[in-house]
């Protein structure tokens, strides 16, 4: 007899429990269900979820009403002429080979028994249900050296949901654009996770963007691992403009010296929703920089920032920095940020800041005294305060792709 | 054009007057000028002008060609015709300086019933106010007024007005901050817009604008009320004599 005590499951966490395929096909995925089983969802006490209770919250996954969204294959990608990858649970990678690029499906599931977000519980949640949801593995490897056109991952849709797994090797001196496709769930439950491993080699250069523009039902959980090597650089960008239940994971470890992350993204929320980006980045070698900084507009709901900065002993002439600002439109919303400094060098530049503020009257003023009705004043300045940060990305295709994505959310909003 | 009636205006938050009973008329194709020393009520009177919500009009009127403009907001007075040239201009960072213009401009066509200029022809509007007021075009590249000098402001602003092609031109203090070079080709372009169906107030602390912006009157405000009216010789005794003894006599 164990005297662990199990806990009373919430009817909704039951609910998601039964939605994972009950024999799933991979060995791994079996154990997950089991460990899913047993351990059940964090709650709020569980500190790395406590501003995401997703106990209380899952219950926006099953009970949200499927809504018709556009299947995956009809979407044009977020960039011309990107490669498609399909991440399916069980099935071949689709996605022509080329030159400097191989695919391959590996059959893996995430490991889930060790968390890189040291809040977490022994298990790692996001992964966890990943693997129990019987997602398993797509490799995608970039060789050395080469510069591939965009290659855009998409999980593919089941009756439980879509839920991808990606294990990215961008090999030394490579260059390549990952765009993350979350669209909206079509057809099947909708919930989704998703887990990313990225290895940038040395050298090497990865600008992965995340697009998530899932319906207003829809739950999606994931996370994205990165490991950066040495005067490799890493810069992401997270658009988050949509979904029910969002919670977006980043833990980057820098690996060599003089690698450089630059991290960007703009979350809208609107009523009704919850969303929730959690970001650790690891500097465990000396000489390594990163910059973050999120732009958030809230309309309603609530947002959450969690971002911790960890400095390992050795770890000299770290210079990190992270700022989450937000621009509160309405009463209605809230936006709940944490930043966290954990620092063991003692010669190193790190610091954060947290905004809260609402349209500058000044500006307004100012733009309307032109000729500029309110309304339009008001969206431009709206747009003005999320473009900066989408027009540090120094791509252009990436950029009109981003701002033609954030102008249909704000015209919805208008 | 611009009548002001018994104008009477105090800070919306503090209730502190500024305004205490302005009169005055400014007819189509006159330069005003307003002078006075500091606080008197020059900024404040051109923010009422131009609507600004943080000041509240407690008693009088202010018509333009005819009509009562104190229930319009600052958009709907814009696209009438009245125009604010900033003594401090707006820096704001994510907005496109073209984007900014071209939307200003369209918008009080819009709001007028004309249609939107299409882009070459907004482009070569552009090309042709900027070579005049010697704005580099890499400059309007920029978002709005960031980064600009205190002299690149106030050309952006006197090219916004050159763009708008209002009928009231409100000038707060548009010599502030700027050296001879930059004060001429200002004035240069503003005096290229003078004519018959256009206005000007120009607010000033200084005599040295109105040598080269030529006025046609000269009205002395002092604590929110205007206290002498004359022509541009006015600005001259002022030069000379100071406030001082005008307010004398005034008081």
């Amino acid at each position: 007899m164990t005297v662990h005590q199990l806990r009373p499951r919430t009817a909704a966490e039951s609910a998601l429990i039964a939605l994972a395929p009950s024999a799933p096909v991979a060995v791994h995925a079996q154990a997950a269900l089991d460990a899913l089983h047993r351990e059940g969802l964090p709650n709020r006490r569980v500190e790395a979820w406590h501003y995401t209770d997703l106990r209380q919250l899952i219950a926006r996954a099953t009970s949200g009403a499927v809504e018709a969204g556009q299947a995956d294959d009809v979407l044009a990608p977020l960039l011309a002429g990107s490669l498609v990858v399909e991440l399916g649970a069980g099935t071949a990678p689709s996605g022509a080979d080329r030159d400097g690029l191989s695919l391959a499906h590996t059959g893996d599931s995430a490991d889930w028994r060790t968390s890189p977000n040291h809040l977490d519980r022994p298990v790692d949640t996001v992964r966890l249900l990943n693997a129990a949801f019987g997602a398993t593995a797509v490799r995608v490897s970039v060789e050395a050296g080469t510069e591939l056109p965009p290659i855009e991952l998409r999980a593919q849709g089941t009756a439980a949901g879509a839920h991808g797994f990606a294990i990215c090797d961008v090999a030394a001196g490579a260059k390549a654009v990952i765009v993350e496709r979350l669209s909206a769930n079509a057809g099947g439950a909708p919930f989704s996770t998703g887990v990313s491993n990225l290895d940038i080699g040395d050298g090497a250069e990865v600008l992965w963007i995340v697009d998530q523009t899932k319906s207003a039902g829809d739950t999606h959980l994931g996370q994205l691992n990165v490991r950066i090597g040495a005067d490799a650089r890493f810069k992401l960008f997270v658009l988050n403009a949509g979904g029910a239940l969002v919670r977006y994971e980043v833990h980057s470890e820098t690996v060599g010296e003089g690698a450089d992350i630059a991290i960007r993204g703009v979350n809208l929320l609107r009523d009704k929703q919850h969303v929730d980006v959690t970001t650790t980045l690891v500097h465990s070698v000396a000489h390594t920089t990163a910059t973050e900084v999120f732009r958030n507009v809230v309309t309603g709901g609530t947002g959450v920032f969690q971002g911790m900065i960890k400095v390992a002993p050795g770890a000299q002439k770290t210079d990190a920095k992270m700022a989450c600002n937000s621009l509160l439109l309405s009463d209605e919303g809230e936006f709940l940020a944490k930043p966290e400094l954990e620092i063991f060098a003692d010669d190193v530049q790190c610091g954060h800041g947290a905004t809260a503020g609402e349209i500058n009257e000044d500006h307004l003023f100012y733009l309307m005294s032109r000729g500029i009705p309110e309304t339009s004043a008001r969206a431009l300045l709206v747009k003005a305060f999320v473009a900066e940060v989408v027009e540090e990305l120094e791509h252009d295709a990436a950029v009109e792709a981003l701002e033609a994505r954030i102008d249909a959310w704000l015209e919805l909003s208008a | 054009m611009l009548e002001i009636k018994n104008l009477h205006a105090r800070v919306a938050e503090t209730g502190t007057e500024i305004l205490r009973g302005i009169d005055l008329k400014v007819e189509a194709g006159e330069v005003a000028a307003i002078m006075g020393p500091n606080g008197s009520g020059k900024s404040t009177l051109s923010y009422i002008l131009a609507g600004r919500e943080d000041y509240e009009v407690t008693e009088g009127d202010i018509l333009f060609n005819g009509e009562s403009i104190l229930e319009m907001d600052p958009a709907e007075r814009a696209a009438s015709g009245v125009f604010l040239a900033f003594q401090y201009p707006l820096e704001i960072p994510g907005v496109a300086t073209m984007t900014f213009l071209k939307t200003a401009v369209n918008a009080q066509r819009k709001a007028r019933g004309e249609a939107e200029l299409t882009t070459p022809d907004f482009m070569r509007r552009v090309k042709t106010s900027a070579a005049d007021l010697k704005i580099d075009m890499d400059m309007l590249k920029r978002p709005l007024n960031v980064g600009f000098s205190g002299g690149e402001k106030k050309r952006a602003e006197i090219l916004q007005m050159a763009l708008l092609q209002p009928t009231l031109c409100v000038m707060d203090e548009t010599d502030s901050g700027l050296d001879i070079d930059a004060l001429k080709i200002v004035s240069d372009g503003v005096n290229a817009l003078r004519g018959p169906e256009r206005a000007f107030l120009v607010i000033t602390h200084y005599q040295r604008l109105l040598d080269h912006i030529v006025p046609d009157t000269v009205h002395v405000l002092y604590k929110g009320r205007i206290i002498r009216s004359g022509d541009k010789s006015l600005a001259l005794t002022l030069e000379n004599e100071g406030y001082a003894q005008i307010i004398g006599e005034a008081a």
